[in-house]
């Protein structure tokens, strides 16, 4: 099956997984949102559009990505992992299919400037590079309690020629960058694309952020049948928003005991209430443009999020993996900033590999579920990004440069 | 013919527009919203807009953003909204509630109606919920009388203008220009142009909202909507005081009545 290729698990024509989904934006946003539905509807069976998306992701981004197993990892998460090195990818992180995907489709509609909403910086550095690659204008709004914890994004950025744009309202951060993003999007629709960075948001963003990160899944499954010679017992991927998890999960989706697992952050404990695991602990609202599960206090008003990691504070999700959760194929439960500190230093030491912390809560979710599939279980988790970025955290958390060992 | 139909309707007939007035319930308190609210109607707001304060405004510039920061911060609670609605009606004025939608929705859609109309509220406006994914609220303002006020903008298609005006009653809201609220300087070229295209299409009152802060350009867009829609304005004379917050109404108030001379 091809990325692009309908599947069973498509929303209906107005975006609705389920009851989930759909378009909560105000109408000055729905010409703009119906632009890129019917676009990326034409795009998607255009084989100029495919190819050229396909040639982008193997010459620049460096497709496909490795699976590595990791076995002494492995070891003690008692069970057989592989990982899908999505760290390997050119910014480091799958951040980068989903962006080269929609700098294409703003070059169809004849949109000729990019704006986007970066957490950790990931998607910001992604969207700043695809940008630089087919000479779009671009600007990253970025909370300014984020512009401070990855300052080294902020600098990429700039370097490749973005505006960054640190905001100051709210809780200043990924979902206050998101607020502001529509704002500027309302009122500069006509020459602007928001290039939105996870599988959230008014449709069509779910179902296209969702097809141009299908890559993950489909080179994963012919990975470890290769590897392994059979399917995994689970797929295991990160939960913020939640792109890289509907990526690999997509790829498994038809396969019924292949179970699929998104791990969430819980900060420093669900029952703090200081955490990000909304599928885990929120419950059914509207935010950024979608039905779905949200965090929000008992008048409806967003809660912050809280998490060790930038990428995944934020108190939305995604609307298919509601729908998934509803249904029951897929599963998710939270991992603390201390379990995930764990993990990240623990691939680090045992395999030569430095995670992002992001990536950190799938691993740490590795070692809670590996023990009760034993030796002869198989995982396969989806490495969403590289450390590189997080090690100021890093610093700090084990106090490294005080002679400190993670 | 619903209230808010009818406050068009005696504008209407004396030749001129109606002046809606908004301030956010809980701003800079909830006494001082109903006190700030009750000046506006006696100063000349012909329909009150109370928000709804909430976390993530997306439609709104830093000046309501701000408020409702300040509301929240003072501890606005949903509920709050209903005894600022009723303040408003005791006080001879006639209430619609602008509001995002979460809160609506978590309060429970029918419960939300229930209680806006048990205070005397005469409907919503819905800055983020469009007609196609309103089937409960659509319900339940059938069901408990209100008006439904969804906004239309200069990006909208004429098959969605269309659609958006059966949906509405009491008045469409049409945004004068693409993007958030804020007082500007000059009424958008874009705004006479969207209240002709909304007119092809229907009868219903065009209220024209965004960037208005003066009498004389309440009298520039009295010249072709229905109403005139004054937020931004109002939260800011707010910081300044009673005095100012009437000396607005009563500029717009005569504004809207001179749009014969500015036409």
């Amino acid at each position: 099956m091809g990325q692009f290729s309908p599947t069973p698990h498509d929303p209906d024509a107005r975006g609705h997984f389920g009851p989930w989904g759909g378009r909560f934006v105000p109408e000055a946003l729905i010409a703009a949102v119906d632009e890129l539905a019917t676009e990326y509807d034409k795009a998607r069976v255009d084989p100029d559009f495919v190819n050229e998306f396909q040639r982008l992701l193997k010459d620049f981004a460096g497709r496909p990505s490795l699976l590595t197993e990791a076995p002494k990892f492995a070891e003690h998460a008692g069970t057989r992992v592989f990982l899908k090195r999505e760290d390997l990818n050119h910014t480091g992180s799958h951040k980068i299919n989903n962006v080269l995907g929609q700098a294409l489709l703003t070059k169809r509609m004849g949109k000729k400037r990019v704006i986007a909403e970066t957490g950790a910086g990931q998607h910001g550095v992604a969207t700043a590079t695809a940008c630089a690659l087919l000479g779009l204008d671009c600007v990253v709004y970025m909370g300014e309690v984020d512009t401070e914890r990855q300052a080294l994004n902020v600098a990429r950025m700039r370097l490749l020629g973005a505006e960054v744009i640190p905001v100051k309202s709210g809780s200043r951060t990924l979902k206050d960058a998101i607020n502001e993003a529509l704002r500027d999007w309302v009122t500069n629709v006509d020459d602007t694309h928001y290039l939105l960075g996870t599988a959230a948001g008014p449709h069509p963003f779910p179902l296209l952020v969702r097809d141009f990160h299908r890559i993950i899944g489909i080179e994963a499954r012919g990975q470890i049948l290769e590897k392994a010679g059979r399917l995994p017992d689970a797929v295991v991927a990160c939960v913020g928003g939640g792109s890289n998890a509907i990526g690999i999960f997509h790829g498994f989706i038809d396969d019924p005991d292949v179970r699929l697992v998104g791990v969430e952050p819980g900060g420093a404990g669900v029952e703090t209430g200081s955490h990000g695991a909304t599928l885990t602990a929120g419950t059914p609202g509207s935010l950024h443009g979608a039905m779905s599960y949200v965090m929000q206090d008992e008048d409806g008003q967003i809660t912050e999020a809280h998490s060790i990691s930038a990428g995944l504070d934020y108190p939305g999700v995604g609307p298919e993996h509601s729908h998934l959760k509803d249904i029951g194929r897929a599963e998710y439960f939270p991992v603390t900033d201390a379990e995930a500190m764990e993990a990240f230093a623990l691939l680090s030491r045992t395999e030569g590999i430095i995670p992002a912390i992001e990536s950190s809560h799938a691993l740490a979710g590795a070692l809670k579920l590996g023990p009760s599939l034993g030796p002869d279980g198989l995982l396969v988790v989806n490495l969403s990004g590289r450390g590189d970025k997080d090690m100021d955290t890093a610093v700090k958390y084990f106090g490294l440069a005080d002679g400190g060992q993670a | 013919m619903s209230l808010v139909s009818d406050v068009f309707a005696t504008a209407r007939a004396e030749s001129r527009a109606a002046l809606v007035g908004y301030l956010p319930a809980g701003f800079p308190t909830v006494s001082g919203s109903k006190a700030y609210l009750r000046s506006m109607v006696e100063a000349g707001c012909d329909l009150i807009e109370v928000g709804l304060p909430y976390s993530d405004p997306v439609m709104d510039g830093p000046t309501i953003q701000a408020a409702a920061e300040q509301a929240l911060s003072a501890g606005f609670r949903v509920r709050d909204v209903f005894d600022v609605v009723s303040a408003v009606a005791d006080a001879g004025g006639r209430a619609v509630v602008m509001t995002y939608w979460n809160p609506v929705l978590k309060y429970g859609v029918d419960a939300f109606a229930r209680d806006l109309a048990a205070a005397g509220g005469l409907g919503l406006i819905t800055p983020d919920l469009v007609p196609d994914e309103a089937d409960d609220w659509m319900a339940a303002s059938e069901s408990h009388g209100l008006d439904r006020v969804f906004l239309v903008a200069p990006s909208s298609t004429s098959e969605r203008i269309a659609m958006t005006a059966r949906a509405s009653s009491g008045f469409l809201y049409a945004t004068a220009v693409m993007g958030v609220t804020g007082a500007r300087d000059v009424v958008s070229s874009s705004a006479p142009e969207l209240v002709a295209r909304v007119r092809e299409h229907t009868s219903i009152p065009v209220g024209v909202g965004l960037g208005v802060r003066s009498g004389a350009q309440a009298a520039e867009i009295a010249g072709f909507a229905d109403g005139v829609i004054v937020g931004s304005a109002f939260v800011s004379a707010v910081a300044e005081g009673d005095s100012a917050v009437r000396a607005l109404a009563a500029d717009l108030a005569q504004g809207v009545r001179s749009a014969a001379a500015a036409v």
